[in-house]
């Protein structure tokens, strides 16, 4: 497939055409990209998917619908909260199954400690595929925390299984609570100590200023959403815009991308969302910790659980954005049909058209902040 | 004429000059493998220490013993040479690496006559052996048989080459200050103390100097300037075919060589090995030997933790972002730095100390200043203070 065209110069020039991945250092786990390039500019990348696909959706199938949710946490091992509860929402709806108050505030202290963990991991390797190696460690450190307690939480560091339906597994103990008020405390000075020691750096702005723009039209059309769609200007957050759970009744931003150092929805755009977007959920965290109800975590749900025949739609807004789980029932303990819907496999169908004309360095910036995250593209 | 053994019928010149240069090789050889080992045991532990890890410290007292292990590690595996390589050039490239790197050994010095061969022409010496790198470089990226090696040896080659230039007219305003090119030469110009030392002469071999450690940090290939074996981009670059001893050879240099940037900038631009006349030295030449050992030892290893801290701190620049700071902005300002210093050699002697001490008292004003940040910083993070240095 390389073309051999002469040039001006009367010599002939051929593209290369090289494999980015499954095994490269910056495809954030087992991903390609075909990639032409004449050495330093691309022509052209093609994303290649599906080399961890594990058949997350028939599995769904064939196990109960209490038995699907530990599933559900490898559809995004980052964000693992966040599938627990758009799944077993999808179900609870099914079923018309009550949430206790208590469980729902345990939901989102959960997940939005999740979404702080995802978060760092992103602009850890973020920080990394640019070349900085520093920040990366500083937040795994932080996140090794984070894991800590969630370890305290659900028992679990990494596939948390936390949410079942009609509440969470377990209650979050009081002396957890106050640790998470004193990791919370904590980290506002890191997250600031992170912004001198790379998002102000200027090797790391120059490299990502104008790298890479997604317009708010390319945004819409190619169907991007959470950060990617925010870092191009557009105020859309499932939290707040279809509201589900207590969000409602908490007080936070929805930080959109600016043009601060560059053109609207560039690579740092994207980025510096994550960055406030990490500071808007130790808020929320702050005001839920405030706001716990007391009463039991989860509602009465019968152990053979059968929703009537129906399909439904649940969304919602993980820290890679919109995550949907479409359920079919068939009245039967299993379910007939489950769906998943990811923001990773929507932002790789991008990559194609914003790599024509960048330089192989960019298409690894362009990768980490796009955040895709290959277990949630293949599922 | 030697009449019988070994080398009976072979000129006497001959076999001294031989035994001469086997002598230096193994001396060298014995001072640099430690010396790059050590260095490599010291910047991994640095790093870790800024990035709140602890570090290889297991193998003898703090760890300072890894490089050791490492290199009987690699030494015992299998050496791979990929079919599809060149069979001659593939196995050929570290060596080459590794000799421009060694043969820079030859001029630097360590003490008043501590030195291998006080050349005449030492730093032009010291310039044209480091340039045999990037031919090593180049082929071991061409066979390798390897895109990424490739893409990795080109952008060496185009970055080496390009950074030669601001570094050897930053050179070239010593080298006038000096009137010599001789490295003990260039060190007996300079004093014992920062009012003598060429850093301070006159601003414009303040620039200078750090024009040529930017430059040196590129030609090293260290961060910022990584960009031939970018691991997030060229997975490792010119060395990603290479395994076992040959990949060692390739880090070996890399770690040697910052120690060789650290030297010259002490030479060139600190004093060297110049220490204070104290009245002890007089009847005892061991010791001022000593003192000036390690006054060189000290200085040199200041920049290379200098390098060390840079890499664990800033992110990796784009090619084309190395070439235009190259090109648009270090080549100029090299050549006013050159041009600057011909103007300042025409001023009195008294004129340029007043130029001098300003210089030192602005550096002296910017490291005060950045200990100001740095402890405002370190109020608004808000650390817990713990001492443990031997984790």
């Amino acid at each position: 497939m390389t073309e051999t065209a002469p040039t001006e110069t009367g010599l002939f020039a051929e593209e290369m055409t090289i494999s980015v991945g499954p095994q490269h250092p910056s495809t954030h786990g087992v991903l390609r990209f075909v990639v032409k390039t004449d050495g330093e500019v691309i022509s052209e990348a093609i994303p290649d998917v599906g080399y961890l696909h594990r058949s997350i959706e028939k599995i769904g199938e064939k196990v109960t619908y209490h038995g699907y949710v530990p599933y559900t946490d490898r559809a995004d091992y980052l964000a693992a909260m966040f599938a627990n509860q758009a799944f077993c929402m999808a179900a609870e709806k099914l079923a018309g199954t009550e949430v206790t108050r208590r469980g729902e505030f345990c939901r989102v202290i959960a997940c939005e400690l999740n979404r702080l963990a995802s978060h760092l991991i992103s602009v850890g390797t973020f920080g990394q595929d640019i070349g900085a190696m520093t920040p990366f460690v500083h937040a795994l450190r932080e996140r090794e925390t984070i894991n800590n307690l969630m370890e305290e939480i659900c028992g679990a560091r990494l596939t948390y299984n936390y949410i079942r339906i009609g509440g969470v597994g377990y209650d979050i103990l009081p002396e957890t609570l106050t640790k998470i008020a004193e990791f919370l405390d904590h980290f506002g000075p890191i997250v600031e100590e992170f912004n001198r020691l790379l998002s102000g750096n200027k090797i790391f702005i120059e490299r990502l200023a104008g790298v890479a723009v997604v317009s708010k039209e390319d945004a819409l059309s190619y169907n991007l959403v959470g950060p990617n769609l925010r870092g191009s200007g557009i105020k859309w957050d499932i939290r707040r815009d279809i509201p589900y759970s207590i969000y409602p009744e908490l007080d936070f931003e929805v930080p959109v991308g600016t043009a601060q150092v560059g053109s609207l929805g560039d690579s740092y755009d994207r980025f510096w969302v994550r960055i406030r977007e990490m500071q808007e959920s130790a808020k929320i965290i702050y005001q839920c910790l405030k706001m716990l109800p007391k009463g039991p975590a989860i509602s009465k749900v019968p152990r053979k659980f059968k929703p009537p025949l129906g399909e439904c739609y649940a969304r919602v807004e993980a820290p890679r954005g919109d995550m949907g789980f479409y359920v079919v029932s068939d009245g039967s303990e299993y379910p007939y049909r489950v769906r998943i819907r990811t923001g990773s496999f929507a932002a790789m169908s991008i990559i194609d058209k914003l790599s024509k004309g960048i330089m192989v360095a960019d298409l690894i910036a362009l990768i980490g902040s796009l955040d895709v995250d290959a277990p949630e593209i293949d599922r | 004429m030697i009449k019988d053994g070994a080398f009976a019928g072979v000129p006497h010149q001959v076999v001294y000059a031989i035994g001469m240069v086997l002598t230096a090789v193994v001396v060298l050889s014995a001072f640099v493998a430690p010396l790059a080992g050590i260095t490599s045991w010291l910047e991994r532990r640095v790093w870790a220490r800024m990035q709140s890890r602890v570090g290889p410290n297991r193998v003898g007292p703090q760890g300072i013993l890894q490089w050791l292990a490492d290199g009987i590690k690699n030494i015992m595996k299998e050496d791979i040479i990929p079919t599809a390589a060149d069979q001659k050039l593939f196995p050929l490239a570290p060596y080459i690496v590794f000799m421009g790197f060694l043969c820079s050994f030859v001029v630097i010095p360590f003490g008043a006559n501590l030195i291998v061969a006080d050349l005449n022409i030492g730093i032009l010496y010291l310039l044209a052996v480091t340039s045999l790198v990037v031919v090593g470089i180049l082929m071991a990226g061409w066979a390798s048989n390897n895109k990424w090696s490739l893409l990795g040896g080109m952008r060496s080659a185009a970055q080496i080459v390009s950074y030669e230039i601001p570094a050897g007219l930053a050179i070239l305003t010593i080298i006038f200050l000096a009137g010599t090119m001789s490295m003990q030469g260039i060190i007996k110009a300079q004093g014992w103390g920062p009012w003598d030392w060429f850093l301070f002469d006159n601003p414009f071999t303040f620039c200078a100097f750090f024009l040529y450690f930017t430059a040196a940090l590129a030609e090293g290939n260290r961060t910022p300037f990584d960009i031939p074996e970018a691991e997030s981009e060229l997975v490792a670059g010119y060395v990603t075919e290479y395994s076992g001893m040959r990949f060692l050879f390739f880090f070996f240099a890399e770690w040697g060589n910052l120690y060789v940037i650290g030297a010259v900038a002490t030479t060139l631009f600190l004093g060297g090995w110049q220490v204070p006349p104290l009245p002890i030295f007089d009847n005892h030449p061991v010791l001022l030997g000593m003192a000036q050992f390690v006054t060189f030892f000290l200085k040199a290893y200041m920049w290379v933790f200098v390098a060390m801290w840079v890499r664990a701190t800033l992110p990796r620049v784009r090619v084309d972002q190395l070439m235009a700071l190259c090109w648009k902005y270090m080549v100029p300002l090299s050549f006013i730095c050159m041009l600057g210093t011909i103007g300042f050699m025409f001023m009195s002697h008294q004129g340029r100390r007043i130029f001098g001490a300003l210089t030192l008292g602005f550096a002296i004003a910017t490291i005060i200043n950045f200990f100001r940040r740095v402890g405002f910083q370190f109020r608004a993070a808000k650390p817990e203070f713990y001492w443990k240095p031997h984790i």
